[in-house]
Order: structure tokens, then sequence, then C-alpha cells
């Protein structure tokens, strides 16, 4: 048998799992309960949620690479600290390149930007995938799991903006459909922060009840 | 497990090191000249926003030349100083000297109507880090024409709606003088009297951030009263 008979194509089943597991009954939000901080801080509008999002899919998915790339030379002493250079040094050319290219969005994020860097799903699946597999796959994992915290923002920011401010993208939809004629009122308590904690704990009430399986037997 | 030696570790982490210093450092360099160019927009576009004029990112320049008619610096005895350009003046650098070697810059703007207008830039201290924004007055130097406000990092939904324009355009007429006296303008929790000419609407989830907007205010424009005053008769 041929070395090349053995590799597996780039989309494998096994291999397609890492990219949507995350998104579903392995969200690192919903159900390994990671990165809950970020998750409240920019999710009252919509627009600093999507662009954190996009922020940490890079991110995740460059470092993840790197990581694997040198995973077979890293000394396993230091390779917290060199996990954390990596994600430093992605995030700040994050901040970098937004403050370049799209000003308004790097205004709107502000310190979210910088904060990435303290975002535990990042350093998680540095230490527990890409250590331990190949880069194609930790490049797959890196972008599942980024989109699954993404996926969780967008929601949370949708609710929270459009049940606390009226809008959805700035624009006012509330107004526009009509539902203030119906006696509804913004409801500011959905800006702040234990709104957030609420609308992801309901988010994970709807998620177990739907999927038996994730359910502590305990 | 692979053993590494302590001499692979450093060499390691030193090269590790020299390798992100080099990028970062190349990657600033690079595109410093594209973030200062995108600072100095929106500096214009702040200034002309104080006045009313709505700005994008492309006409900024243009509008600014076209309504911004002349600019000049104030030392903190309300006298013209000369030989500083009034659009690099760092406001933030200048609060940290003692008051007689502070700096004070004004731009003055023309309306449609042929009216001119004073802007002066205002900076303080929010809640988790700074808070700027311009004023501009009426030709009375009483009255405010308009004002912007901007952040670098309030919480989004709170204290970072100071930059909403429901907000700012609470200011608009409001008067910073009480019977020639400077009162400046307050920003109230729970709602401002309807009519009150000196008070604002504070934002609700944002009370430190509206306090910190509160003195920045006065702060800022207290520096600014001898020569309104003077120039007001």
């Amino acid at each position: 048998m041929s070395k090349e008979k053995e590799r597996e194509p780039l989309f494998s089943a096994k291999n397609l799992k890492l990219l949507k597991d995350p998104l579903g009954e392995n969200n690192p939000i919903t159900v390994q309960v990671l990165g809950i901080c970020s998750a409240l801080a920019v999710t009252a509008k919509l627009k600093p949620a999507v662009v954190m999002a996009i922020s940490v899919v890079v991110v995740l998915s460059v470092s993840n690479v790197i990581v694997s790339i040198f995973r077979k030379s890293v000394p396993p002493r230091i390779r917290i600290i060199f996990q954390l250079v990596v994600i430093a040094m992605m995030v700040i050319l994050v901040d970098q390149v937004l403050k370049a290219f799209a000003f308004e969005v790097s205004k709107q994020l502000s310190v979210f930007v910088g904060l990435i860097i303290t975002n535990c799903i990042i350093m998680g699946r540095l230490e527990a995938f890409a250590l331990a597999n190949k880069p194609w796959e930790s490049f797959l994992d890196g972008l599942g799991n980024a989109a699954g915290y993404g996926l969780i923002l967008i929601i949370v920011g949708f609710f929270r903006e459009f049940l606390g401010s009226g809008t959805i993208f700035g624009y006012h939809m509330m107004e526009k459909i009509g539902i203030y004629n119906i006696g509804y009122e913004n409801n500011g308590f959905m800006i702040l922060p234990p709104m957030a904690l609420i609308t992801v704990g309901i988010i994970i009430w709807v998620q177990r009840s739907r999927n038996k399986d994730l359910i502590d037997k305990s | 497990m692979k053993q590494f030696s302590n001499r692979y570790i450093f060499i390691f982490a030193t090269v590790m090191v020299a390798i992100v210093a080099l990028v970062l450092s190349s990657a600033a360099l690079l595109l410093q000249p594209l973030q200062e160019k995108n600072a100095e927009i929106e500096k214009k576009r702040n200034i002309l926003a104080s006045v009313g004029v709505e700005a994008t990112e492309d006409n900024a320049e243009k509008l600014y030349e076209q309504y911004i008619i002349g600019s000049f610096v104030l030392d903190n005895t309300a006298e013209k100083v000369e030989g500083v350009d009034p659009f690099n003046v760092d406001v933030r650098k200048e609060q940290r000297k003692p008051i007689e070697e502070q700096v004070f810059p004004v731009f003055v703007a023309t309306l449609e109507d042929g009216s001119n207008t004073y802007i002066m830039p205002l900076e303080g201290k929010g809640l988790w880090g700074p808070i700027y924004g311009y004023i501009s007055l009426k030709d009375d130097l009483r009255t405010i024409n308009g004002v912007t406000f901007d952040h670098k990092s309030e919480t989004p939904g709170l204290g970072a709606e100071i930059n909403e324009s429901w907000f700012e355009a609470q200011f608009i007429d409001k008067k910073l003088f009480e019977d020639g006296d400077f009162v400046s303008i307050t920003i109230q929790k729970g709602g401002a009297e309807e009519g009150d000419p000196h008070a604002v609407d504070a934002v609700s989830g944002g009370t430190i951030t509206s306090k910190a907007l509160e003195a920045m205010l006065y702060d800022c424009l207290a520096n600014y009263v001898e020569f309104l005053k003077k120039n007001s008769e």
C-alpha cells in the first residue's frame, strides 16, 4: 500500500466532525461553558458581537495552526508560555489590522479585542487539541470552536439588541414591525450584563431539552 | 515524552521572542501611516460632527476645508498663543502640564446661515478609559450649537451610549452661563426637568460615565471662560 492511499481526504467524516461538533453538541459556550466572560461583555449590540466572532475565528484558527506546526519542537515545560505568546501575537496583529483597515469597527470593539487573549476557549483548544494534532485538523478544530463561540455570541447579541434597544444592527426593527403599538417597551434590563447570562442560560436549557445526551447523569 | 535540555529551552524561548518581536514591530511600522491617517480623519469628522455636519471617511477632509475657516490657540489668560498648530494640540497631554503652560485650541467654523461657531475640544476620564469630544458654541458664546462625544472603552449599551445621537442632541441650545456666571451643564440621573437650560438626561445604567462627562464638560470649559466672557459682549 502506498503512502498516498493512507492519507485521509481533507474533509473526511472525522475532520468534518471536528468542524461541526463545537457548533452543536460540544459547543464551547453552552456545553463546555468556556469563554462566558466575553460573551457577556460584547453582546449588548449585534455588531460588536459579529466582529468579535470573526476576530476570534481568525485568532483561534491561526494560533491552532501555528502551535500545531511547532508541537514537536516545543519543550513541554514552556508550552504554556509559547501558547500565550502565539495568542498575544495574533491578537495584537488583529487589533492593528482592524485599526488600519476597519477603524470604525475597532472603535466599537475597543478594549474587547485585547481581551481575546484571556478567552479560555483559545488557550483550551491550543492545550487540548493543537499540541497533539496535525495542522489541518487543528485548523478545522479552531474554526469549529471559534464558530461555535461566535454563533452563541450572535444569537445572544441578536436578542439583547432587539429586546433591549429595539434595533438590529442599529436599524429600528421594533418600530418597523410595529411591536411598540401593542404595548412593548424597550427592556433596559436586556442591555445589562446579567441578562446575557440569563440568555445564555436559556439557550443551554433549550439545547439540553432537545438533546438529552447533554444532561449530566449525576 | 521527549526530554529537552535546558539549553534547548533557552534557545527556543529566545528565538521565539525574537521572531514575535520582529513580526509585531514590522506590522506596527507598516500599518502606522494608515492608522495615523484614520486618526486624523476621525478627528476631523468629530470636529465637523460638533457643528452638525455629518462627514464620512471619504469626504471628511474636503468638508473640513469647506467649513472650518480658522483656528487658534489660547493660553490660560485667554491670550492667543502664536506658533502652535491647533489641530496637533494633544489635549490629554496638555492636561498633565501645570495650568500656566497649557494651551487651549479653538476652531472656528461657518454655518450654512453665515454665522460663526466656536469649537472646543473636551477630554476626560470615563469609567474604563478616556472620554472625549467637541463642543461648538453659537455666535453669542453662551449657547451650545452642538456636541459630539466619544469614548475609548465605555461599556457598550450603557456608558457607550454617550456617543449616540439621542444623547448628544439634548445639548443643543442649552446655555453654559446663568446671568453671566459659568454654570456648565449638569447631567441628571432620572431625567432633567423640562425646559431646564443647564441640564440634560443621564444615560441609564451609565451613571459613572455620565458623571465623568459632566466633570469633563465643567473642567474643560472652565479654561475657556475668560475667553468666552471677553468675546461675547
